[in-house]
């Protein structure tokens, strides 16, 4: 951003997420910790603080961190520590949420995004695990409420929390790095990447400071961002806010800034948030997290093909377009139906990756074999069938189960690309359009389409067009 | 027959010369007569324990024995969970607390047949050292009623001392255990940290706290011991360590046992009683063959700060549930929240434990946590490192349980500093997770009991007992405190 | 290094206690005290010292991701102070 005497800002973005792990349990009780039950119905004397319960750490949630933490070359601890964080509100039943401060399970990594055909390499500070806390309900919608009710269920609902370095300079970086994240999350199958659920919830740092100048601005902390659009959106409106403020002479205050999605606009916290003191400190009911080689070694075993590879991959492999290898490599079982169906058949490649990325929700769903889109490509490219009846065909196939070269032949959809077969046809339309005739052979090469069209007609949509155009073209000469 | 050790009660039942329930209605109604006196307990079960002791007889006849503990009638410090009883820790806060399971104590002593007669006083929330911090009021001591009986678990102590139970558990962060015990007359143990789960007992410094035994004898402990202790899966720092016959232990002996005897805990403020009779206990255990000698624990003078940073630190985290969300006390008529959790705080806790609560909350503030927490815990690396050399030399240590005999009733309670005194023996061991066990070994002029403590090594309680049960042998000391009604 | 009537009130907001002026003035006095006893420790030199945060040295034992559900939810919520349905009821957070 430029201001009319030509000075340039940039902005300095780090992004704070919080994931929730796709686990069965809870990180310290064994209730469950899925979504959507009735008021604390998935509560038990540990997570609702009753006094003398105590946490017992579920190990699925370190093996989780431990693959994000090698999936984003971070290093991973040998030992790390559970720390009580203390704070009073009525969503969080010990008054203290067990996360980890001083010595997090993981450090030092980073992940390659690709923005505008560059490569950038965006640092990642810290991953650490934490509990969730429950949730507080604004009793009656209306104002003046007297009262606010808690629903404890997703207390201790384990997160993972992944802090990047302050590596991103525009809301397209932080946009591109947000997905890569949780691309590499769901590849991991560790977090379902649901933002609008909130299991993959974002918080950005932003500053802005003259181009140039090492030292970084004062920054603002955004939050209550619910998509990746919306976190895109914040931090525009976030770093022209602050250029702004900056341009006309006044200063920007460390502080908290909400995303009001509606009115697009970024507002203050201030005096809402009391001065904090977290009173950190060691949690005494657990002992320190051991991680040691052997275990990580193990793990490094599980770690899937990544996004970023397996798009440098298809597009190296396939010759397919960067975009589209994003596109299917956004979801690693597109990516995986992709190379079957290419695998099924041998076809061309991006005809299929076309297909594949066309009946991408059905292939998410589940309810298309890497078969179907294999023979529908392979009748296409062999003139079997048209664009409409392959379509048509898919459809069908979803709809029934069948195998799409039965729905074919039973449907009669095949095209007819048989020359000799269609000659009759073709001498009955020239036979039948004496004036036409004469008009193309005079010169108005434009009728053959008309030709064209009466063919079609006669086969009721069937007949190849192109080999129609052939016989045509040779007959009338 | 109050006056029976736990363990030829629990034979008397096994050869059913007696039921548990003729046991548990003698007990009963010596609580009736005897409580009013001592105020020891804060919760009494006449219909839960009969019925609790018809079924171990019905058991008996059958030919089941639940275990060491079958049919026998003993009572629990209000700090361990009971489902379905209240359970209180002392606190106004907690007054109707209606928990909704059973500590692992709990379960393991009803596994073995225990029979449970109720829950017992104590200082709230296990903080003091004369359980007159209680909101059911102070607890006497049954030697002279003048006197207190120490704390926190003061209730389990001066219940077992005046025979209304024939073992009792409670828990000990600082001493807990081991001076009501050396007040009381009776042996109370403290066992090495990790031995017993915490599951269910009421936090109070969590890197301290560990539920022990007191009863009449050192076998009695020991008994009681072996059905506490043991690996529990829901408390992440209890060990897997396999549990041995503690029964047994007491017959060992300490024929070639080396004794360590730190100058630091003989120094000045021992009263001459207590110094006379923690002579007299070395002088027992070297008549049957063990060997003094003289050691130094040289940061012994640091423990009670060190103390008193890391157990309000892990206290103020703790309490801080107490916040009248979701059980417990809720100030009445409160605007906002914040008035709410304040005043229901304020009105719900009493005075030494927001005390403690304010120095917890401080050593831990921004600005504040390397000089006082983090300092601590330093410091509590060289108490433990001071106990490890000294377990080059000797098997066990010996000395006082407390400073003095019981102090009067009044007299240090607007004193915070000089009460936290009389945990000044006590208070290392919890620091360095070891053992400690007190025995008593005589009586003061005033006819006041005087206890011996004996400290080990990690998971060592079995030279323990071995050594606290010669000195229980050689002095032989009146059991039951004489009160009579 | 006395701790000011100030502190002990930011101490005691912290720590969800209210407290009178005249508390305040009381318990000042008693934790300047304990403070002072408790700085004895400043006179130790523990630089190359590493702190014990646990009695136990050894790793935190974990548990299997398996779900066991609670089965008496309502031995629970019977303890609130106040309830709705089967939430929790507490007052309405205001600005203080």
């Amino acid at each position: 951003m430029r201001d009319n005497q030509g000075m340039e800002f940039e902005a300095v973005i780090g992004l704070e997420v919080h994931a929730q792990l796709a686990t069965e349990s809870k990180i310290f009780c064994a209730c469950p910790a899925a979504f959507g039950a009735p008021p604390n119905e998935n509560t038990c004397p540990v997570c609702t603080g009753m006094p003398g319960v105590l946490p017992v750490l579920n190990r699925r949630v370190v093996e989780f961190a431990v693959r994000t933490a090698l999936a984003t070359s971070c290093k991973v601890r040998e030992k790390s520590v559970l720390a009580r964080k203390n704070y009073f509100y009525p969503d969080l039943p010990k008054a203290y949420q067990i996360s980890q401060y001083e010595m997090p399970l993981a450090v030092s990594g980073h992940i390659d995004i690709e923005v505008e055909g560059e490569t950038r390499r965006i640092g990642i500070t810290r991953i650490h695990l934490e509990e969730d806390a429950g949730k507080l309900v604004h009793a009656g919608a209306f104002a003046g409420a007297q009262t606010s009710l808690a629903d404890l269920n997703r207390c201790s609902v384990p997160l993972m929390e992944i802090v990047s370095e302050p590596d991103m300079r525009t809301p397209e970086e932080g946009g591109a790095y947000l997905r890569r994240l949780r691309d590499i999350l769901v590849y991991l199958e560790v977090c379902d990447g649901n933002m609008e659920e909130g299991s993959f919830r974002c918080d950005a740092n932003v500053s802005v400071r003259p181009k140039g100048q090492k030292e970084f601005g004062i920054r603002a902390e955004l939050k209550n961002m619910n998509s990746f659009r919306n976190v895109e959106k914040a931090l525009e409106y976030e770093i022209r806010r602050q250029t702004e403020v900056t341009l006309d002479g006044g200063t920007i205050v460390q502080e908290t800034r909400l995303w009001d999605a509606d009115a697009g606009v970024t507002v203050s916290m201030r005096g809402k948030e009391e001065a904090h003191d977290y009173r950190y400190f060691p949690d005494p009911d657990l002992l320190p997290i051991h991680v040691d080689q052997a275990w990580v070694e193990e793990l490094e075993k599980t770690i899937p093909e990544l996004p970023g590879e397996k798009v440098a991959r298809l597009v190296s492999r396939y010759g397919i377009p960067r975009y589209d290898a994003e596109l299917l490599s956004s979801s690693r079982r597109l990516a995986d139906f992709f190379e079957a169906s290419v695998a099924a058949f041998g076809g061309n490649p991006k005809v299929t990756a076309n297909e594949c990325i066309q009946w991408k929700d059905v292939v998410a769903a589940g309810k298309l074999s890497p078969e179907t889109i294999a023979h529908v490509v392979e009748d296409r490219e062999t003139g079997k069938v048209s664009a409409t009846a392959s379509r048509k065909l898919v459809e069908l196939a979803i709809e029934t189960g069948k195998p799409v070269r039965q729905l074919r032949d039973e449907k009669g959809l095949t095209q007819v690309s048989n020359a000799r077969a269609l000659e009759a046809i073709v001498d009955k339309v020239i036979a039948c359009n004496p004036k036409e005739v004469e008009s193309y052979r005079g010169g108005k090469a434009g009728l053959l389409s008309f030709f064209v069209g009466q063919v079609m007609k006669e086969t009721r949509g069937k007949a190849n067009p192109r080999v129609v155009q052939e016989v045509l073209k040779a007959k009338l000469g | 027959m109050h006056e029976w050790t736990l363990l030829d009660a629990a034979k008397a039942v096994r050869d059913k010369e007696i039921s548990s329930r003729e046991l548990t209605r003698a007990l009963l109604s010596r609580i009736e007569r005897i409580n009013p006196k001592i105020n020891a307990y804060v919760t009494v079960l006449p219909e839960a324990a009969m019925r609790e002791a018809a079924a171990r007889d019905e058991e008996i006849a059958r030919g089941i024995v639940r275990g060491p503990l079958h049919g026998v009638p003993v009572a629990i410090k209000d700090i361990f969970c009971t489902k379905g009883i209240r359970t209180t820790c002392a606190s106004r806060i907690l007054k109707d607390f209606d928990p909704p399971y059973d500590a692992t104590v709990v379960e393991r002593i009803r596994s073995a047949g225990a029979v449970l007669l109720g829950k017992q006083n104590m200082d709230e929330f296990a903080m003091g050292s004369s359980t007159e911090m209680s909101c059911f009021g102070p607890v006497l001591n049954p030697w002279a009623t003048d006197r207190i009986p120490g704390g926190s678990s003061g209730g389990t102590a001066a219940a077992v001392a005046a025979g209304t139970c024939f073992a009792g558990v409670g828990t000990d962060t600082g001493g807990s255990i081991r001076q009501p015990a050396s007040l009381c007359g009776v042996v109370g143990m403290k066992p090495t940290y990790g031995r017993v789960s915490r599951y269910g007992m009421i936090a109070f410094a969590s890197s301290l706290d560990q539920g022990g035994p007191i009863a009449r004898t050192v076998p009695d402990a020991a008994a009681v011991l072996s059905v506490i202790a043991g690996y529990d899966r829901r408390d992440s720092t209890s060990v897997d360590v396999p549990v041995p016959d503690y029964v047994a232990a007491t017959e060992r002996g300490v024929k070639g046992m080396r004794v360590g005897l730190p100058r630091e805990y003989f120094a000045e403020g021992v009263d001459d009683s207590v110094r006379t009779a923690v002579t007299k206990a070395l002088t027992s255990l070297i008549s049957l063959g063990a060997e003094a000698v003289e050691i130094s624990l040289p940061h012994t003078g640091y423990a009670l700060s060190t103390y008193y940073i890391i157990a309000p630190a892990e206290a103020s985290s703790n309490l801080a549930r107490y916040d009248g969300v979701r059980y417990g006390y809720r100030a009445a008529g409160a605007k906002g929240l914040i008035e709410m959790m304040s005043r229901t705080r304020a009105e719900g806790f009493g005075e030494e434990v927001k005390r403690r609560v304010m120095i917890g909350t401080y050593a831990l503030s921004a600005g504040y946590y390397d000089a006082y927490y983090g300092k601590a815990q330093k410091v509590r690396t060289l108490l433990r490192r001071d106990f490890n050399e000294a377990f080059d030399h000797v098997d066990v240590i010996l000395t006082p349980t407390a400073p003095t005999p019981a102090f009067r009733v009044g007299e240090k309670v607007d004193d915070p500093l000089t009460m936290y005194l009389s945990d000044i023996y006590t208070i290392p061991a919890n620091l360095a997770g070891i053992p400690g066990i007190s025995v008593p070994c005589g009586m003061s002029p005033d006819g006041l009991p005087i206890g011996a403590q004996l400290l080990g090594k990690h998971f060592d309680e079995e030279s323990l007992l071995a050594a606290a049960a010669v000195i229980e042998r050689e002095i032989p000391l009146p059991r039951v405190a004489p009160l009579e009604g | 290094m006395a701790i000011t009537r100030e502190e002990v009130l930011h101490v005691a907001r912290l720590a969800r206690l209210s407290m009178s002026p005249a508390e305040a003035d009381k318990m000042r006095e008693q934790l300047d005290n304990i403070l002072a006893y408790i700085r004895q420790l400043d006179r130790l030199d523990t630089a190359d010292v590493v702190p014990t945060s646990h009695a136990v040295e050894m790793g935190t034992p974990f548990r299997d991701d398996s779900v066991h559900p609670f089965e008496e939810k309502e031995e629970i919520l019977k303890n609130a102070p106040d309830r709705e349905g089967d939430f929790f009821r507490v007052p309405r957070i205001i600005e203080d």
